[in-house]
């Protein structure tokens, strides 16, 4: 009796899964179906592109400091049309680093095709994520991008030197999720131009992230006095106000 | 029967429907989980809704048998010496008993007692000073903890998978032999999550079950309790899993901040988390940092050793008045909380 119905049921499982994999029926033209975007992040400190460990550059406070960790979580990306175009990116949460090229572009794919002239995210990772239990993939703890004592993520850490700072280090690890002192972002541009998806057009949009906005405004910060974060508090806002100018998109089309 | 049927349908349908148009997504496993291996949790009656509810984690006996395996595992510690049961012991409700603070790795020490694992379902967070927000990310903390098992999860994981043995267990539990890290806390946490006491004499009183008789000495502890500790160590749970500050003067040489530490707001400061009181007759030391060895040395506490902390709670800041007598049957009570099942259950013993 048992066996039998396992089996009815491992077979209606099996049909449903049959059915589900049935081709979808062709659309009328081939421009409706749905299309990628790539999506590419350039760090930079001012107009050069950022050199890891061996460059110095100067904050606006006039410190000098070198760079040797530069990462941070980019998440829920939507991209919005003049028409009335809307996508929101699945499983949305992809982890930047300086030191891995291949983690500074992805493809979001199944995009309507439409036109689009805005894109949205999070810099960070929303709350749902840092309160839901063991993840994997980009939010995988192993990345290093995660606090064991007082879970949840870091949403953007940058590590360094800096003759101003006490000891000569400066490490900024910005995380929390909750409250006014959130470390998360949510970050609204308009593209310099609007991009039309397809299926064989798969535009490209550039977002450039300058580290030294990270340090100059609306906070000026002096790393004499500001130079190590490693905790929640008042000071995440200091840095993730900042951080919210890091983004500029230089470029978006095909 | 029905029910199977259903579940069986409903693990399936979500399978494919987690497939977008079937495309093969290395992103995406079809997870087949051995559904005839399916285990229950219940909720004992009178208890409140657990805060974990295994919901993304779906409880199975193979799931439950790896989480047992990686806990009593020494692998997961650099040298091999140290399990999660080496400080979690089960005949101490899973706490360390007699050591005040945590020994691991190479004999060093922690800062912090080791706490009881049971009834963890039902905690809305984790650590003394609840810096853990879900039962699933625990385990991070002590096996990177220099002083603890002091390993990286990446070396856990080439670890484990040297072990065929392992690999067929994932297997079994999550329907492939990918050993991550998901996976490694997913099972821990269905193991330590299925740890349920309800099953000690003062249970079996609220029940009126057979064994649960108190005697006189225990039934007035009983209303003392209820008078003067139900407000922060409330029943069922014995806890009401908030912070505070119970009045225990700094040590000088921990210098533990408490809840502070994770929320930077000052009225934190030296609080900590209001542990349950159930199995308490067997896991002694006490409190955050294992200060007192008895139970009458927590409660002269109570009665006459509060610290003036400017935030002490106001329910303990004038201490709690009791005779000498009602501080006896207080203990006779408290050691009714004790649940010699959960403690010899064998289902969380170490697996031959
Ligand atoms: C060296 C001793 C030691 C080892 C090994 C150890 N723990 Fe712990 N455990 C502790 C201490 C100490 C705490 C309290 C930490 C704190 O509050 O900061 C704790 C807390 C916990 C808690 C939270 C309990 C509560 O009520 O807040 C759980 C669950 C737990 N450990 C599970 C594990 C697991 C799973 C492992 C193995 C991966 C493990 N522990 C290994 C000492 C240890
Ligand atoms: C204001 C809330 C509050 C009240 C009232 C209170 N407690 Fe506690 N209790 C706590 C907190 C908080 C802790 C943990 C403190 C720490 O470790 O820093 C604790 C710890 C304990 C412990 C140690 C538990 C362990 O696992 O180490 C015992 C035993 C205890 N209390 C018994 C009692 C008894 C008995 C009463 C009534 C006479 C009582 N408490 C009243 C808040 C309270």
């Amino acid at each position: 009796m048992k066996s039998t119905l396992i089996k009815i049921s491992c077979l209606v499982l099996m049909m449903a899964l049959a059915s589900s994999c049935k081709k979808k029926p062709l659309p009328v033209s081939g421009s409706t179906l749905p299309g990628k975007v790539k999506l590419e992040f350039f760090n930079n400190v001012g107009a050069s592109s950022l050199n890891l460990n061996n460059q110095w550059y100067i904050n606006e406070n006039g410190d000098s400091f070198t760079v040797s960790k530069f990462n941070y979580y980019i998440s829920n990306v939507v991209l919005t049309g003049p028409n009335g175009a809307s996508y929101t990116e699945t499983e949305s949460y992809h982890l930047v680093q300086q030191n891995d090229e291949s983690t500074r572009s992805f493809d979001m794919i199944d995009i309507p095709a439409a036109s689009y002239d805005t894109i949205s995210f999070m810099i960070g990772v929303d709350r749902l994520r840092n309160t839901s239990g063991a993840q994997t993939g980009a939010l995988d703890p192993l990345n290093g991008m995660f606090w064991d004592w007082n879970t949840g993520y870091i949403m953007l850490k940058l590590e360094g030197h800096s003759p101003k700072a006490p000891g000569g280090n400066i490490a900024f690890h910005c995380g929390g999720f909750d409250g006014r002192n959130t470390a998360v972002r949510n970050i609204k541009i308009a593209l310099p131009q609007a991009i039309t998806v397809t299926q064989n057009n798969t535009p490209h949009v550039h977002l450039t992230a300058d580290v030294l906005a990270m340090f100059k405004s609306p906070n000026k910060i002096d790393f004499s006095t500001f130079y190590l974060l490693t905790s929640t508090g008042d000071q995440v806002k200091v840095l993730a106000d900042n951080y919210a100018n890091l983004f500029t998109i230089t470029y978006a089309g095909l | 029967m029905r029910k199977l049927l259903i579940l069986v349908l409903t693990v399936g349908l979500i399978g494919i429907m987690s497939l977008p148009g079937c495309k093969p997504d290395p992103s995406v496993e079809l997870k087949v989980p051995d559904t005839s291996r399916n285990i229950s949790f219940s909720i004992p009656a009178g208890w409140p809704q657990p805060n974990y509810t295994f919901s993304g984690n779906p409880l199975t006996q193979s799931g439950f048998e790896l989480g047992r395996k990686l806990f009593y595992d020494t692998r997961l510690s650099r040298d091999n010496t140290i399990s999660c049961a080496s400080c979690h012991q089960q005949f101490a409700a899973f706490a360390h008993l007699d050591h005040p603070v945590s020994h691991g790795i190479n004999n060093l020490l922690g800062r912090r007692n080791t706490p009881v694992i049971f009834n963890a379902a039902w905690l809305t967070s984790f650590f003394w000073d609840g810096g853990v927000n879900n039962i699933e990310n625990q385990p991070i903390n002590p096996i990177q903890n220099p002083v603890e098992m002091d390993m990286t999860i990446p070396e856990v994981i080439t670890k484990l998978s040297a072990d065929n043995t392992y690999k067929s267990m994932f297997n079994s539990a999550f329907g492939s032999d990918t050993i991550n890290s998901q996976r490694i806390f997913k099972a821990l946490a269905q193991f330590m999550a299925s740890m349920v006491s309800d099953n000690s004499r003062y249970d079996k009183y609220i029940r009126g079950e057979s064994g649960g008789t108190l005697t006189q000495q225990e039934l007035h502890g009983l209303s003392l309790f209820r008078e003067k500790c139900t407000a922060c160590h409330t029943e069922p749970l014995f806890t009401d899993n908030s912070f505070r500050n119970n009045g225990l003067a700094l040590d000088p040489t921990l210098n533990d901040s408490g809840r502070i530490h994770i929320t930077n707001d000052p009225a934190d400061r030296y609080k900590f988390k209001v542990p349950s009181l159930r199995n308490i007759a067997l896991s002694e030391p006490y409190m955050h940092d294992g200060r007192f060895t008895t139970l009458d040395g927590v409660l002269e506490h109570y009665r006459s050793g509060i610290y003036q902390w400017p935030n002490v709670d106001t329910l303990v800041k004038n201490g709690i008045s009791m005779s000498d007598q009602d501080k006896d049957d207080i203990i006779s009570f408290l050691k009714t909380l004790s649940d010699e099942t959960f403690t010899h259950d064998a289902r969380f013993s170490e697996p031959k």
